[in-house]
């Protein structure tokens, strides 16, 4: 860990892509064109635009990309709507890792993984995804449900329908939540599309998406009969630190941006409901 | 005086005139009083008290009260009526479901205003006509009423009630206090010295916002100090410029609708005189646009917010100097 | 010991301020703060300040980095400069203690705060035992002991003198550069003070308080109580409870553009606030009862959860002095005590 946590380093966004009409997913280096720092699969970073302000954001590429760090950020406040305002060469700042990340080297490994993501609820989860793929020697198979508001709205849509769609270790089960023209996929919401599916048991659960979706889908596991241990979540909440100082994030006596943002579901039993 | 209350209030809540009762709740130390909502008989009992040390002015807590079903009792002081009819006059209050009782006030004070007499390790305090006697670890002390009240209270304005559904015990007067000499001493000071005055008062503050969340004249529901595209929602000051601004916009902000209820200063931890930023503002438009109170009665328009033919002209800054 | 007679306590002051900065607390525009000293300066008489003594290592206001930008590229700028060494004389006993509470966030947890261990590092604490202490006193309750202070050197006060004693390294080095105005004393006097400190706090009326219900085995039982709901009602949001608290760090980062650069700075939050866990897509504390649910459950249980049962609470009493409604930690744990 960086001694001097709270001050970050430069970053240069190097290239901003559109994935859907309000997500923009930008790849960041250091000033030496080099990875800033390295990091774990679902673990966050600080990015700032100075005047603006900082906002904590998954880093949404696998460690395994050895070239750069990439962020898939919904323009939704102040920060993220200078980010989306950007133009390739613009510098920000940028520290970190923060969090715990996903347990890929212990409770992971040579597992069989199920991805439940909705919107940009993608983000977190692809970087353990595409790490999972990196190394899929270590991990069992790998399916991913994802769903959002409708095709435009999907996030790292031409990755998943050339690269995941075509990864013989992978099974990818789109939906969307209306009927839209171009669309022959599934049409329907995530919770019950993952009960359509009725994914083995035996797989271990990633999830990420909105309270909503992550309320209703963890019903629908317990009821297939999912376990609490066997689900994983990431969480976001406000932040300001990112170190456990600051005081904002916790959720009961843990810090979301420390303790966190990854989460087991029989963890949360034991804290209170205010997240 | 509590005796009357508590026998009132259970009566209209026990007949179904009212579903709930804000009165004051007595705490550990007989100084330290909760403003609460009694729903039974039984809570009532339990804690309802009204004493020299009941300050809180519960007319703001309407606001909240009246969004929710069913009629609330609401005991008002003097000073609090002016406060109730200035949120009826900007509509921020369901007057048909409250009812409110006024009650008399012979001035508040506070524990910290004993403490500022040297007095310390309160255990116990009662009261008589004049005096409050207080027991402390280190012995007994009597102190004068008039001496221990709060400053808005030796400077009130009104004993008299100018809203209310039902009185318990006597209407006072409105009163000549000389609320606005401190104002006027200010006044008489060169620049330097009134700067140096505020500078001195305002750089104790805090930014807790207190005086903003117990004003009852602040009842936006985002304060433009809390919005972030004001670009001043910052939570501590950055410099002095903004120490001062503060508070010089937020008594801007309630020029004309301030009644001079004080709760500004009581509530301040660091006992900054708030009220004399606010008090200006009221000798200012009473000498500019005629007397004027706010809240007096419901529904007038303040000089403020009111066009006359006759009204002054802005060079009138200049004429008086920048006083 | 050594002891220095009240009335040549300015001595005392001078010697201090030659080699070190000097704060004392001091009656300053009607209200006991702590200010740097000058020649002259009285200390107050008052039991405490209103601002604690957390603002000389966590201040209100403290710039972390600052900005040039122009064009697409930014400079990283480093504010800080090593701290002066400084001395802050008459730090009651609850506040000293606050300082270890601090330190578990800021020092003892990784990552280190550098800003904080600067300030810490450079500062030496002088702690004044109690000798008057108030009703709204607790310190007791949680092993503080106010007429025998924790600090680098403790001082007590009697009728005519002060007295002095070093209990670290620093306090050692900080009695040497003022000795020639001390005199060596017997310890007799003020074992006669810490005794009758003593008594007074065994008098008053929060002296058997306690929190020993609470703690990180009963975390949802509190938080699961229904009076979280009475207790707050009349709770303004305001943030005086958090800010006059000695051991309350919670802190917020901002940006200010002065016009010549970007300066992201830090200062004091509250839990209180509203827009303390707000987010552009919604809060996780919705309303006042929430939050001012967090602030307790912090004190009581979350802290002492992560921090081998200490709470987060050194028993001043600010908050029972100053809260605006008087709704305060003690009335807080007393209420729910009994579902516990």
């Amino acid at each position: 860990m960086n001694t001097e946590a709270l001050i970050p380093k430069v970053g240069v966004v190097t290239k901003i892509t559109q994935e859907t009409p309000d997500v923009k997913t930008f790849q960041v280096v250091g000033l030496d064109g080099k990875k800033v720092f390295e990091h774990k699969p679902g673990q966050c970073a600080m990015l700032s635009v100075p005047g603006v302000g900082e906002g904590m954001f998954s880093i949404t590429s696998s460690p395994t990309n050895t070239e750069y760090m990439e962020f898939s950020i919904k323009k939704c406040g102040c920060v993220t709507s200078w980010l989306h305002a950007m133009e390739p060469g613009q510098q920000i700042t940028i520290r970190g890792p923060y969090g715990n990340g996903f347990p890929v080297d212990t409770e992971f490994k040579g597992k069989d993984l199920l991805v439940i993501a909705g919107g940009i609820g993608l983000a977190p989860v692809r970087s353990v995804i595409n790490y999972c793929r990196d190394k899929h020697e270590d991990y069992g198979s790998i399916q991913v449900i994802y769903g959002s508001r409708s095709k435009d709205d999907l996030v790292k849509y031409q990755e998943i329908i050339e690269e995941w769609e075509n990864d013989p270790n992978m099974i990818v089960n789109l939906t969307i939540d209306r009927e839209q023209e171009g669309w022959d996929g599934h049409v329907g919401f995530v919770p019950n599309y993952v009960k359509e599916l009725n994914p083995d048991l035996s797989k271990t659960v990633i999830m990420c998406g909105p309270p909503v979706m992550i309320k209703f889908t963890l019903a629908g596991l317990k009821e297939l009969g999912f376990k609490e241990t066997q689900v994983y979540t990431t969480f976001e909440l406000r932040m300001k630190c990112g170190i456990g100082k600051c005081g904002r994030c916790n959720i009961g006596n843990k810090y979301v941006c420390k303790d966190g943002p990854v989460f087991r579901f029989d963890q949360m039993d034991e804290l209170p409901n205010e997240y | 005086m509590q005796g009357m209350m508590l026998n009132r209030a259970k009566e209209l809540l026990s007949d179904g005139t009212v579903n709930r009762v804000l009165g004051w709740q007595a705490g550990e130390f007989v100084y330290d009083i909760t403003p609460a909502v009694f729903e039974t008989e039984e809570e009532l009992d339990a804690g309802f008290v009204y004493n020299g040390f009941c300050g809180n002015n519960l007319s703001k807590y309407l606001v909240k009260e009246t969004l929710k079903d069913g009629k609330i009792l609401v005991f008002l002081k003097p000073c609090d009526t002016y406060s109730f009819n200035q949120l009826l006059t900007e509509h921020r209050i369901d007057r048909e479901k409250i009812c409110a009782i006024g009650i008399p006030c012979d001035g508040k004070t506070s524990g910290e205003m004993l403490k500022a007499k040297g007095i310390s390790g309160i255990t116990g305090i009662s009261e008589d006509a004049d005096n409050f006697v207080v027991d402390t670890i280190y012995g007994q002390t009597t102190v004068a009423k008039a001496d221990a009240l709060e400053e808005r209270c030796k400077t009130c304005k009104s004993k008299k009630h100018v809203a209310y559904d039902e009185l318990l015990g006597e209407d006072g007067e409105i009163l000549d206090s000389h609320r606005f000499d401190m104002v006027a001493k200010l006044e008489a000071m060169t620049p330097d010295e009134r700067f140096a005055f505020w500078r001195e008062q305002l750089s104790k503050c805090i930014r807790c916002n207190a005086c903003r969340n117990v004003c009852p004249a602040c009842t936006c529901e985002q304060c433009v100090f809390d919005n972030p595209k004001s670009g001043i929602a910052q939570k501590a000051a950055a410099d002095s410029f903004e120490e001062n601004m503060f508070h010089i916009i937020r008594a801007f902000h309630v020029a004309g609708r301030c009644t001079d209820c004080g709760e500004c200063s009581r509530v301040c931890p660091q006992n900054i005189p708030l009220h004399l930023l606010n008090r200006k503002f009221i000798k200012d438009i009473n000498e500019l646009y005629g007397d004027y109170q706010a809240g007096a009665e419901v529904g007038t328009r303040a000089p403020l917010t009111n066009y006359t033919q006759e009204d002054v002209e802005p060079s009138i800054v200049y004429h008086r100097e920048g006083k | 010991m050594l002891k220095i007679s009240l009335a040549n306590l300015d001595a005392l002051f001078a010697a201090i301020a030659e080699k070190e900065a000097l704060y004392i607390p001091t009656d300053k525009a009607g209200q006991a703060q702590y200010m740097r000293y000058e020649n002259g300066m009285k200390m107050t008489d008052a039991l405490n300040t209103v601002r604690s003594a957390k603002d000389f290592f966590f201040p209100q206001t403290e710039n972390l980095v600052n900005f040039k930008v122009s064009g697409k590229t930014i400079e990283i700028i480093d504010p800080r400069t090593e701290h002066e060494d400084f001395v802050v004389f008459g730090v009651r006993a609850c506040d000293v203690r606050s300082f270890s509470i601090l330190d578990k966030v800021f020092l003892l947890s990784d990552p280190v705060d550098t800003y904080y261990e600067n300030r810490r590092k450079h500062g030496t604490i002088v702690s004044m035992a109690c000798t008057r202490p108030s009703e709204t006193c607790f310190c007791g309750s949680f092993g503080i002991d106010a007429a025998n202070p924790e600090g680098d050197a403790v001082c007590w006060k009697t009728e005519d003198s002060l007295y002095i004693q070093a209990v670290t390294e620093k306090g050692e080095a900080l009695i040497e550069k003022i000795r020639p105005v001390l005199e060596e004393t017997d310890d007799s006097a003020v074992e006669a003070q810490k005794a009758a400190t003593r008594e007074i706090m065994g008098k008053l009326p929060l002296a058997k308080f306690s929190t020993e219900k609470f703690g990180g085995e009963v975390l949802m039982k509190v938080f699961d109580s229904e009076k979280w709901a009475s207790l707050s009602e009349a709770c303004l949001g305001c943030g005086t409870c958090t800010f006059v608290c000695p051991t309350c760090q919670c802190y917020d980062i901002r940006d200010y553009d002065t016009g010549h650069g970007i300066q992201r700075f830090r200062c004091w939050d509250s839990c209180m606030y509203s827009d303390f866990t707000l987010m552009a897509h919604g809060n996780s504390r919705l309303t006042q009862k929430e939050r001012f649910r967090q602030r307790f459950m912090h004190k009581l249980v979350y802290f002492p959860a992560n921090n081998n049962g200490e709470y987060g609470c050194v028993g001043c009493g600010r908050c029972l002095s100053k809260c605006p409604i008087s709704m305060n930690i003690v009335k807080v744990a007393k209420s729910l005590e009994g579902d516990l």
